[in-house]
């Protein structure tokens, strides 16, 4: 009986063979923290009675939920961090950097087969690279920073195929869409996602970055994607690390199958107020918002950037639309400003904000007044998500963002394409 | 361990905003004031009806949404005995086991808001007192009910120096 890809990372962290349901406890290669989780988690690491971190070249702090500071509170809690930082060496990343699952692949933190915590949710987006990494609290990033360990249970895999051709104006996010559709918002609790299926090797990493962040809206634990040339490539390019990437087996056994046609999907976006409230882009044409938003750690990367300026080059953004653009860093931001896409987005009629996640977790940057709809590229439309409980959030991809904000309500982006 | 109290029963999908409102959530770290407000949204009045040592009933997923340990530790400081649901969000899960916050998973579907229980976490078994009912459930694996018993991952790694799990078990 084989291993998933799950299983064998952790088999081989555990320097034993590992089965589904099992409890391991392993050596962690990376750990992150961001400024809404890092100030609890440096509390309880002197709870603890921490004084020392087990390496500080393996731990990232972040500053990117609310950057820089909007208020007094906050400027107190990034204090502490950068304090905590000096103190013990760790890696800080401060304002503008950008947003923390963006950075630790584009700096080198994050190779294949590596076991990764962050204390944010989102922090699975590193499965594009073949990573088991997962999200956690601040108590087990304390343990974390002082142990070098956490534990895990072995989940259960569902492995998920997709097969055919990326149809004109259907992108990664459209995917993770209809994958949110067919297994619901709960339809994952505690399991491992596999993508598997020949519409992988047309996906670049950006893509796979966007399908793996997702993981956590199914309730999954991870989202693998299995290392290949495009993702090994990736890792070498960014990271001066030696790694050995970590295959599933032939005969891997997996609790669930199921298979996605790319080649008939179309545009998809999820309505209020749960991202599995998926349905195909005609239902919703025609629905007014008041605000686009192209940007955060699901689709905040060069190649969102770059289509959504395909979309927008020579138009205008509607007048009773706002179109918000948080680039995912600050190198996608200067690459941006390079080949002339923000620019062209700015021409439009976009405002660019700090590269961070203000708007889309409500803390700043955006937000939305009462009764207004917004169409983001974000992976959350949680009711408040945005800091108004009375806005309405509709996720989608970058392009169909882009094609909305011209139109000034829920547009495919397949006549701009 | 018998745990004993009355339940309160809520939905599926209860996630991480409708236990303790962002409103207060980032306010302050006064966990004992955090307390006092939660599950505001959904009943006001939910807070003072709780006596210490109920439980909180719920439906599938709960506690989903973010990673921040809020959620688990303002049940906790309002005196929760456990929460007993259908499925949990992991990270709530995990959370919850580090804060010490004792999460019970079974099927919840007999319980009745107001229904008396004794639990029993080691044994598997809930006791429906009101309706003279055991709900059989699978307990939570010895290593978790270690940090639990020893009132969460702060004091297990006091207690203990660090995790206490065999690598090889």
């Amino acid at each position: 009986m084989g291993m998933t890809l799950a299983e064998a990372i952790l088999s081989r962290k555990a320097g034993r063979p590992v089965k589904p349901g099992e409890i391991v406890l392993v050596d962690l290669d990376f750990m992150m923290g961001q400024d809404g989780t890092s100030p609890l988690a440096i509390k309880v690491f002197r709870e603890m009675g921490g004084t020392k971190v087990f390496d500080p070249s393996k731990i990232a702090l972040v500053i990117d939920h609310s950057s820089p500071s909007p208020n007094h509170g906050v400027s107190q809690l990034h204090d502490m961090m950068r304090k905590f930082a000096r103190e013990t060496g760790v890696i800080l990343y401060d304002i503008g950097e950008g947003v923390c699952h963006q950075l630790l692949p584009e700096r080198g933190h994050v190779v294949p087969g590596d076991v990764v915590i962050g204390a944010d949710s989102h922090t699975c987006t590193y499965g594009a690279l073949g990573a088991f990494a997962t999200g956690v609290g601040s108590t087990d990033l304390a343990a974390a920073m002082i142990s070098g360990k956490t534990w895990f249970r072995v989940p259960e895999t569902i492995k998920i195929t997709l097969n055919g051709n990326l149809p004109k104006g259907v992108f990664a996010k459209d995917i993770f869409l209809e994958i949110a559709r067919l297994l619901t918002a709960d339809g994952a609790t505690y399991k491992a996602l596999e993508y598997h299926g020949n519409t992988i090797s047309q996906l670049s990493m950006d893509a796979r970055f966007t399908i793996a962040n997702m993981a956590i809206e199914v309730g999954a634990k991870v989202g693998l994607f299995v290392p290949d040339e495009i993702s090994i490539e990736y890792a070498r390019k960014h990271s001066s690390r030696n790694f050995e990437p970590v295959f599933p087996e032939k005969d891997a056994v997996y609790e669930n199958e199921i298979e996605v046609k790319v080649d008939s999907l179309g545009p998809r976006v999820a309505a209020p107020h749960t991202v599995d409230n998926v349905k195909p882009i005609e239902e919703l044409e025609g629905v007014p918002v008041q605000q686009a938003f192209i940007g955060t750690c699901t689709n905040g990367r060069l190649e969102d950037l770059e289509i959504a300026a395909r979309i927008l080059s020579g138009k205008k953004v509607h007048p009773d639309t706002r179109l918000i653009v948080a680039p995912a860093s600050k190198m996608v931001l200067k690459e941006a400003i390079k080949r002339g896409i923000v620019e062209t987005l700015l021409d439009a009629g976009a405002v660019f904000v700090t590269p961070g996640c203000g708007a889309c977790v409500g803390t700043h940057n955006g937000v939305p007044a009462d009764g207004e709809n917004v169409i983001s590229t974000a992976n959350r439309n949680f009711k408040g998500r945005m800091g108004n409980p009375n806005a309405f959030i509709y996720l989608a991809s970058p392009a169909t963002v882009a094609a909305s904000a011209i139109e000034g309500r829920i547009t495919d982006p397949r006549k701009y394409l | 361990m018998e745990l004993k109290g009355k339940a309160h029963k809520l939905g599926d999908d209860i996630n991480t905003d409708y236990i303790i409102s962002g409103r207060y959530k980032f306010k302050t770290l006064d966990m004992d004031e955090l307390a006092t407000h939660i599950f505001e949204d959904l009943d006001p009045e939910f807070y003072s009806r709780l006596n210490p040592g109920d439980f909180i009933v719920a439906g599938k997923n709960f506690g989903c949404g973010s990673s921040r340990e809020q959620a688990p530790l303002a049940i906790k400081h309002a005196k929760v005995a456990a929460v007993i649901a259908k499925s949990f969000a992991r990270i709530f899960f995990r959370n919850a086991v580090n804060v010490g916050l004792m999460l019970i998973q079974a099927d919840t579907d007999s319980i009745d808001n107001g229904d008396e229980l004794a639990v029993y976490p080691e044994k598997g078994i809930i006791k429906n007192l009101s309706k003279n009912l055991e709900i059989p459930f699978t307990p939570l694996p010895e290593f978790m009910l270690e940090i639990l018993k020893d009132g969460g991952l702060v004091e297990h790694f006091k207690k203990h120096g660090g995790y206490r799990i065999q690598k090889g078990r």
